[in-house]
């Protein structure tokens, strides 16, 4: 099963590879992770993906846990919650396939960043699975890159995550 | 008034009420080392190699249960030291490594001498830091000593730049450290404790399994209370002899690879699995899959990520061992649970029967040295009283099965990681820890060639241990695993060109034995011990093909324990070949 686990991080210079250490060294996979200062600047919000049967994950979060600069996390895919990624492609566009193109963003709610003759830079944001459909409606022959900021989200309701 | 880094340093293990420091001087360190010149409350002992710092540190904590302190200069101190630290961390032993570093400005330029020390040692320790700023020197020292004695212990690394060490700042050492990322659970859930203790009394077939986690946390009065309150047979792990008497008749053996037929088949056909402080290691539980198949597992730990690691369990208990042991001791009196003496009566006849199987049975010889003899003369001479440590390999498994040990701290060994070379150093730290007590070192002729340098280190600070060498001139347990599964191929575990023991331990000053037949065993153990203020080197030629037994094979279950005497080939199995 997919994972979305949310950390708050203590902001000290090295908290980041003790995650990673521990993913490595215990055979953990991480499909993104995505880290950035929160309003507090003491914290980092660290959010990772993962895959795991219901073992794995249990030891995945009680051994982040012990980690001495996690503050608290969360495993948003435990309750409703939200999930986004941003997406900057850019896709062959020329001849007759321009127009085609144009629309195909419009449809996947995109923005055009930038234009050259042969090319259109996009801009898209949504669920992991949205973009994987764009790039796969698009197909491979027309993606000259891909850059993906990996997945980061927040629980649905009133409540946040906070120390 | 302010203070430099160095006497910063000093001063905080003053606080902590360091008594012993195990190092080595470097140039990253040589501030510190200046500073602990002019002083003379906090001891430190030159060791004649990083790694026996380590090991000396961890032996006196293992010992005294006090925090073990070393420190190493910077690259290839630290680099040195490393497998001392992996050893303490596998068997979560309260360390604080103090390391050089090179001056911050120079951090990442590959200067001499420079490792990124946070970045080694990050997966072998429990937390580490590096100050950058003289200013949170003190403070990241009492966080150091807080991490590392706190939850479940471990070594924590603090890195010191030199220039941090060299500059000047106010000393105030705060009183207490609080964490709002790090607050270890101590007491146990009362809901869980309660329906683990009607459990228990519910049981007819219980087996007590505890481990390092009962020594660790103290936790043996309340666990020899307990265990005397139910009349359940108990089993320890090889980290947790000693938490309960060995010559009680309740503990049926260390239980494991090596652990007793009794041990290992209670805990086969247990219905209920107390387990304490243990962490359900591949050499207790055998193949998981047929492990403990009828029981329903309760299961204390003071760390989470224990529980439900290997094994399911049915009843999770997070928190400190002495702390809920006495919660359960308290329900079984208020309640009057009272489990069922007669299906306890009867369970007990089964392990009885099993029990007079002898499982640790030997043949022993008018004419060859059995290693199993010298350890039960041992435990004799020292009248179970001594401390030991081992290092690793048969005469570590030995030690364990033949030595009765009764009180905790009195064993001490490198159980997780498996570290040939602890057992000196360790040695050492206990003498110094205890200077009145007799320590044993029971070690065997390749173990001991890997930290022997620390011999010299003895010798200065007059530490007299008895160190029992079992030299059958074989890497024995290597010898053993290519008995049984390489057909005999005894590639590379034999042992030529050994030195003369004998004229080695004179050479450092020391007093040296070699003793060849079975009959001069106990009088030279004797003598040996009776040179109170003496090392001595006794080494003991012993049969060099003997076999540690009994035996699961690797992929075996706890049920399918290999006994001496039978074909050691017979339930190989296939899948146990790719363990190890």
């Amino acid at each position: 099963m997919r994972h979305i686990i949310s950390i708050l991080l203590e902001n000290e210079s090295g908290a980041l590879s003790r995650v990673a250490g521990l993913f490595s060294a215990r055979g953990y996979n991480i499909e993104s992770l995505t880290v950035a200062p929160t309003e507090d600047a003491s914290l980092s919000r660290l959010t990772l993906v993962t895959r795991g049967n219901d073992q794995i994950i249990e030891q995945i979060v009680k051994q982040l846990n012990k980690l001495v600069d996690v503050v608290k996390l969360v495993d948003l895919t435990e309750g409703p919650h939200i999930e986004r990624e941003l997406m900057m492609a850019k896709i062959r566009a020329s001849g007759e396939s321009r127009a085609e193109m144009y629309r195909l963003v419009e449809i996947f709610r995109g923005h055009v960043l930038d234009v050259t003759e042969g090319t259109y830079t996009v801009e898209l944001t949504g669920p992991g699975d949205k973009l994987d459909a764009f790039i796969a409606t698009v197909g491979d022959e027309s993606i000259v890159e891909v850059v993906r900021s990996g997945v980061t989200g927040i629980a649905r309701g009133p409540k946040g995550l906070h120390v | 008034m302010e203070l430099t880094g160095a006497e910063i340093v000093v001063r905080c293990l003053k606080e902590e009420g360091v008594e012993v420091l195990f190092g080595y001087p470097g140039g990253a360190v040589l501030h510190i080392y200046d500073a602990l010149h002019v002083q003379d409350e906090v001891k430190h002992v030159l060791v004649r190699h990083e790694q026996a710092a380590a090991h000396a540190a961890d032996g006196y904590a293992r010992a005294s249960g006090k925090p073990g302190v070393c420190l190493v200069t910077s690259g290839p101190g630290l680099t040195n030291a490393v497998t001392g630290i992996a050893t303490a961390y596998m068997d979560s032993i309260p360390m604080v490594i103090l390391s050089g570093q090179v001056p911050t400005k120079l951090i990442g330029n590959d200067a001499f001498q420079e490792c990124d020390s946070v970045g080694i040692t990050r997966p072998c320790v429990k937390h580490n830091f590096l100050v950058r700023d003289v200013r949170d020197l003190a403070e990241t020292i009492k966080k150091a000593f807080y991490i590392a004695t706190t939850g479940r212990p471990g070594p924590v690394l603090v890195d010191l730049p030199k220039d941090v060490t060299g500059a000047r700042a106010e000393f105030d050492y705060p009183k207490k450290i609080k964490m709002r990322s790090y607050n270890p659970t101590v007491k146990g859930h009362s809901g869980q404790i309660r329906k683990a203790t009607e459990l228990l009394a519910q049981a007819k077939r219980a087996m007590i399994y505890t481990g390092g986690g009962v020594v660790l946390s103290d936790g043996s009065k309340e666990l020899i209370e307990l265990t005397r309150m139910l009349g359940f047979p108990i089993t320890n792990t090889l980290m947790g002899l000693g938490a309960y008497p060995a010559t009680d008749r309740q503990f049926v053996g260390m239980l494991g690879m090596h652990g007793t037929y009794e041990s290992n088949m209670a805990m086969h056909h247990c219905d209920v699995l107390f387990a304490v402080g243990a962490r359900f290691d591949d050499r207790v539980t055998g193949n998981l899959e047929k492990f403990c198949p009828t029981a329903r597992i309760i299961h204390i730990d003071i760390d989470p990520s224990s529980i439900s690691k290997n094994v399911a369990v049915e009843i999770p208990i997070v928190g400190s061992v002495p702390n809920v042991l006495r919660q359960m001791i308290t329900i079984l009196k208020e309640e009057g649970l009272e489990p069922d003496r007669e299906a306890l009566a009867r369970w007990w006849q089964q392990i009885d029967e099993w029990r007079a199987i002898k499982s640790l049975g030997y043949r022993n010889s008018d004419t060859i040295i059995k290693p199993q003899y010298v350890i039960e003369q041992l435990y004799h001479v020292t009248d179970g009283q001594a401390i030991v440590t081992s290092d690793v390999g048969q005469h570590q498994m030995w030690a364990a099965q033949y030595y009765l040990f009764d009180r905790p701290r009195q064993w001490i060994n490198s159980g997780g990681l498996g570290t040939m070379g602890f057992g000196l150093p360790a040695a050492m730290g206990a003498k110094l820890a205890f200077p009145d007590v007799d320590v044993a070192c029971v070690t065997g002729e390749g173990s001991i060639q890997m930290m022997l340098q620390e011999l010299s280190t003895m010798k200065q600070y007059h530490t007299p241990v008895k160190i029992v060498n079992l030299n059958n001139q074989y890497l024995g347990m290597v010898r053993q695993w290519q008995e049984f599964f390489y057909e005999k191929r005894y590639s590379m575990s034999y042992m030529e060109a050994l030195p003369d023991f004998v004229k080695l331990a004179e050479a450092y000053g020391h007093v040296g034995m070699k003793i060849e037949r079975p009959a001069d065993v106990e009088g030279a153990l004797r003598e040996a011990f009776a040179m109170k203020d003496r090392t001595v080197f006794l080494d003991f030629m012993t049969d060099p093909e003997e076999n540690v037994f009994p035996m699961i094979p690797s992929g075996g279950g706890q049920n399918e324990m290999l006994l001496a005497g039978r074909d050691a080939m017979k339930n190989r199995h296939e899948e146990g070949m790719i363990l190890v």
